[in-house]
């Protein structure tokens, strides 16, 4: 298996409140991306700023749906949310910034890592939002 | 019980073994027997997962008192091959089934964190594992 010019696109459905599938959906990615012979670098970066995002989804919004699209040029995934939105995403964007309940920080997030991680690990990071519409986060790696 | 086993000379140059990890924290394995001859370069210490995700390199195994799957989604993602559930804490067969099947090995020691973590600096693994 191998990217030789053409498209590989993948949609998932990332389920509300259900910590114990949250991740399922970077993890198939992964796999993916590591059989179609991508570096593994990249594929760490990329897969690692698409947790986080899906693990915000899951965490902030009731779920939602990524999008992912693999070219010989880049890695972009796009997920969408019709959560609550986000109010200042400059200051959402601040490491340590975080609106998230108490109870996600015994799952070992919620400290306000979430985008500054995204933003650390992506080529771009694109954040669109809306307050009481939703949120589209969109995240590239590019191959070359 | 803190571990009474003499570390010495366990390291080959900056390497540890995940078996010799095993005999320096007393922990107890619980999947991943195929990571045993595994050389180790360094440590990280955390619960917050983020934390891990934002600074945390290659070869690495992560002590942790976080007792989730998100634990061991996060060491997927970062391509961490040990976990050492820290405090004597159990994992559930879901944590474990999971490990297994990505291929990370569980390891769990009564020892907490600090002990843990200062019992493996001591016997010479004083890798940084985080990015400089």
């Amino acid at each position: 298996m191998g990217l030789s010019g053409q498209k590989v696109t993948l949609r998932y459905t990332i389920a509300a409140e259900d910590f114990i599938s949250a991740g399922e959906a970077s993890s198939h990615v992964k796999k993916t991306l590591n059989k179609l012979g991508i570096s593994h670098e990249l594929v760490k970066r990329f897969t690692i700023a698409m947790y986080e995002a899906e693990i915000n989804t899951v965490i902030h919004a009731n779920g939602g749906e990524a999008y992912v699209e693999i070219t010989p040029e880049k890695l972009m995934v796009r997920i969408s949310d019709n959560g609550p939105g986000i109010s200042d995403i400059e200051k959402a964007m601040m490491e340590g910034w975080s609106t998230a309940p108490e109870h996600i920080s015994e799952m070992g997030f919620g400290a306000g890592m979430g985008l500054p991680n995204m933003k650390r690990y992506a080529d771009e990071l694109a954040v669109e939002s809306e307050v009481g519409v939703g949120t589209v986060v969109t995240i590239t790696v590019y191959l070359s | 019980m803190v571990s009474s086993y003499n570390p010495i000379l366990l390291l080959r140059g900056e390497l540890m073994l995940v078996r010799d990890i095993i005999k320096t924290l007393d922990a107890e394995i619980l999947t991943g027997e195929e990571n045993l001859d595994l050389d180790i370069k360094s440590g990280c210490g955390a619960d917050l997962m983020s934390d891990v995700m934002a600074f945390v390199k290659d070869n690495v195994i992560l002590l942790t008192g976080l007792i989730n799957v998100q634990g061991v989604r996060t060491a997927e993602m970062m391509d961490i091959k040990v976990i050492c559930f820290v405090r004597g804490k159990q994992p559930t067969e879901q944590i474990i089934e999971l490990a297994k099947s990505k291929g990370i090995t569980i390891l769990c020691t009564k020892n907490p964190m600090f002990i843990a973590c200062g019992l493996l600096y001591k016997a010479g693994l004083t890798g940084r594992g985080v990015w400089d």
